[in-house]
């Protein structure tokens, strides 16, 4: 096992850690700094698997905009600590925990039984140069569409953020 | 050559990564943890397309993965301002609180 797997294994295990701290917490505020967390190791995961512009975009876009987002929203809405029951409803858990044991047994037998490609990933990486020009050559319309996207949504949020009368 | 780990150890981390946004979902009450939980589930999906990049050498996954970011971004927003809409008109923000149209 050399360096790079060490690396790996352990931001998966943070990543991992951090996102069932943060499914699981009862305070948005907690929730929402252990996925700033863990978004960070997704981050740190893309630069170690040959993405170092996608990690960038995801600490700016996802821990940066997304999660600031967040923060505003549950400090706008002022929630209040004693409005959710504390009980463990069994019948919106037990869905969670089948597909859980679903998922884990595909896990396993990926692992296990080593079905289809199982090939060690090679080491490179992909310059924000090379990125860029790829992406507005093969992919320029979709850029186009998803910058649509991007203002349809800004448009629709203005709409339902707005006073009303 | 060096190498990191195999291939479906990453997809198992994404399919982990993935469970866990999906657990979020079903299991949580508060509309918030539903939109984390769909936020996790997308971030999965990068890890595993970022993954499959570097294992077949072409760009396309990580162009997917700039086109999932984005989408993120757009349903966060939409996603947000509907919840803030809705918390003003209901007063809540318990996903089994909005039964209105239940007779």
């Amino acid at each position: 096992m050399n360096l790079y797997a060490v690396i790996f294994y352990l931001l998966a295990f943070i990543i991992l850690a951090a996102t069932a701290l943060a499914i699981t917490r009862r305070n948005l505020m907690h929730a929402i700094v252990y996925l700033v967390l863990s978004f960070f190791g997704t981050a740190l995961l893309f630069y170690l698997l040959g993405a170092p512009f996608l990690a960038v975009l995801e600490v700016i876009i996802y821990a940066g905009a997304i999660m600031v987002l967040f923060l505003f929203i549950v400090m706008m809405l002022e929630i209040k600590p004693a409005d959710t029951p504390r009980r463990l409803y069994l019948r919106q858990w037990l869905p969670a925990a089948v597909l859980g044991v679903l998922c884990l047994a595909v896990a396993f037998v990926l692992i296990v039984f080593k079905t289809g490609e199982s090939l060690p990933l090679p080491l490179a990486a992909a310059s924000p140069l090379e990125f860029g020009r790829f992406l507005f050559q093969k992919y320029w319309f979709s850029v186009e569409i998803v910058s649509f996207l991007l203002f349809a949504a800004l448009v629709g949020a203005l709409y339902l953020g707005r006073r009303e009368g | 050559m060096d190498t990191i780990v195999p291939y479906s150890h990453v997809l198992v981390l994404g399919a982990a990564l993935f469970l866990l946004g999906a657990a979020c979902v079903v299991a949580r009450r508060n509309l918030v943890m539903i939109l984390i939980g769909v936020e996790v589930m997308l971030n999965a999906a990068g890890v595993a397309l970022v993954a499959g990049s570097l294992r077949w050498q072409q760009l396309d996954g990580q162009a997917l993965v700039l086109f999932i970011m984005c989408v993120a971004a757009a349903e966060v927003a939409v996603g947000l301002a509907l919840i803030v809409y809705s918390q003003r008109r209901t007063g809540s923000l318990d996903a089994d609180r909005y039964n209105l149209m239940k007779g």
